[in-house]
């Protein structure tokens, strides 16, 4: 069986897709990258850094998977650390405290899994990022650039404006996972893609994010330059908010989720 | 007095974090008799009179009920939103027939109990997640219950107890359930916000995405001994590293030493030390 949702999945996966460093690099005019946690390590899954939208300067905090096998070995293929998202938190910090908007790109699995990430706290981390991210007192913007992978992805993705690329994907859980817990058969995963309602087009109706970016000329010039003039706009939008109503927003979005 | 007396002496080689992947349970079944630790059985009656403790030390699961009974003063437990039930807000298929027979396992609406009470004369709110419900998963009825119980602790300037277990985001419910952290951790840190105390004991198993959410950011954090803590499941985990797991991986133990658990607090011992940190939370300079 044979299903758009499961053909989304595969394409948000694609090793040809842009990464989210492909964004940084076309949107921005100067981007300095900024490494480290202060507690621990550097995660490479996790890029970050100060960067200049027009002329005004903005945080942005990005998963990264990486193209060639070498890279993505060094990023682990996207998943990110601990560290990672301590990363992500220390530059949010740094954000909110120089008054500079976030924008996040997502593209993740999911959290790394592995023995040493749980040594490390890898649910307080993600715990503390949805925390500190509801209360964070500047503009957030959060982009799914490809897969979008639970609460690895989640914890970026506590933003005031949640967007889409019409290929890439946000999900509980993988399809090939939710597959093989459901019917024993990872194999199913096309049928599971279906019933988990992952696409981006099923987040916006379900009102969990804002916006569908149209995937026409991708990784080219145009395609670059309309969301840097989307995130231009919408920064200003955000921008000109008072800071409780902001919050309050934020903080209502995601309250509704599931309200009766 | 110097210290509160916590823990008592590992008294067996589960206690002192031999447990492995195999313990982590999904199955459903009537609470043990037989311990799987020294496997004697003992008569649920008995058991229930030790709050489910064996005499080696080893701590069955305990449903919500009996939880909020043991540890709460006679009849101060006022239920609140147990009128949030269940939906099915994505169409999962055979959704509606495993909520069914959860129902009729646990005799509860769905994975958390809430309300306030009185422990030890000291008032709070308090919740308690329900290991016979889908393993208390959390979809959007137990991530609503816990966001309104933590809403009406700000407002009403209370103490916030929860005791935790869950196998993490319900997938049948997709992405409704995933935002559920987001939801919950934005109610817990207004809470935080305000100047307020949540302890949060985690019991076995807590994981996944409640562990990435609330189970992991009370003020304090205590822990059952031996209970099963933590993010990613320890089976993913071994096929994905191809490594053999540590001795005593994912359990309290493990997380005291990594420092994400305060302390481990044995049963028979948790009122005292709940009724104690309320006390010492709970003072108002004003008052
Ligand atoms: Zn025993």
């Amino acid at each position: 069986m044979k299903t758009d949702a499961y053909e989304k999945v595969k394409t948000a996966r694609s090793n040809f897709r842009p990464t989210s460093v492909d964004y940084i690099h076309h949107i921005f005019d100067v981007f300095l990258e900024l490494h480290g946690d202060r507690k621990f390590a550097d995660d490479g899954a996790v890029v970050a850094g100060i960067a200049m939208l027009a002329d005004k300067p903005v945080t942005v905090v990005a998963i990264e998977k990486g193209h060639s096998i070498k890279e993505r070995m060094a990023r682990s293929f996207g998943a990110p650390q601990p560290e990672g998202y301590r990363k992500a938190l220390r530059l949010m910090k740094q954000a909110e405290k120089f008054k500079r908007p976030v924008i996040c790109f997502i593209d993740t699995s999911g959290a790394y899994c592995g023995i040493g990430a749980e040594e490390r706290g890898q649910g307080a981390a993600i715990a503390e990022n949805l925390m500190e991210m509801m209360t964070l007192k500047t503009p957030v913007i959060s982009i799914f650039v490809g897969e979008g992978g639970s609460g690895g992805a989640l914890a970026l993705a506590v933003a005031d404006r949640v967007w889409m690329l019409e290929n890439a994907v946000y999900s509980v859980i993988s399809p090939e996972g939710c597959a093989s817990i459901l019917w024993k058969d990872s194999g199913r995963a096309d049928e599971a893609a279906e019933v988990l309602k992952l696409t981006a087009q099923d987040s916006l109706n379900n009102g969990f994010i804002e916006k569908v970016i149209s995937e026409e000329n991708i990784d080219e010039e145009p395609f670059y330059k309309m969301i840097k003039e989307d995130l231009i706009n919408e920064l200003k939008v955000l921008g000109s908010k008072p800071l409780d109503e902001l919050l309050e927003e934020r903080y209502r979005k995601f309250r509704k989720v599931g309200q009766k | 007095m110097a210290f509160l007396n916590f823990r008592l002496q590992p008294k067996n080689e589960l206690e002192k974090g031999g447990r492995t992947s195999a313990l982590i349970q999904s199955d459903e079944s009537e609470p043990e008799k037989k311990c799987p630790n020294c496997h004697r059985e003992t008569p649920l009656s008995e058991l229930a009179g030790n709050l489910n403790v064996c005499t080696c030390g080893y701590h069955f699961r305990m449903n919500s009920r009996q939880r909020i009974s043991a540890m709460t003063d006679k009849g101060s437990f006022k239920e609140m939103f147990d009128d949030v039930t269940f939906s099915d807000p994505i169409g999962f298929p055979g959704y509606e027939g495993k909520i069914e027979s959860a129902k009729n396992l646990s005799k509860e609406k769905e994975g958390v109990i809430c309300g306030t009470a009185t422990i030890g004369g000291e008032e709070c709110c308090i919740f308690a997640m329900e290991p016979y419900f889908m393993m208390g998963s959390m979809g959007t009825a137990v991530g609503e219950k816990i966001t309104a119980l933590f809403e009406y602790a700000t407002e009403h300037k209370m103490s916030v107890v929860g005791f935790t277990v869950s196998g993490g985001a319900r997938m049948q419910e997709g992405l409704f359930s995933l935002l559920q952290m987001a939801k919950t951790s934005g109610a817990v840190k207004r809470h935080s916000d305000a100047g307020l105390f949540y302890l949060t004991i985690l019991t076995d198993p807590t994981t996944g995405g409640v562990t990435a959410s609330f189970a992991m950011e009370g003020d304090i954090i205590l822990a059952e001994p031996s209970a099963t803590v933590g993010f990613a499941g320890a089976r993913v985990i071994e096929q994905t590293t191809k490594k053999p797991l540590p001795k005593g991986f994912q359990t309290s133990e493990f997380m005291m030493k990594h420092g994400f658990v305060d302390a481990i607090v044995n049963r028979q011992k948790q009122r005292t030390v709940i009724r104690h940190l309320l006390k010492v939370h709970n003072r108002r300079e004003d008052a």
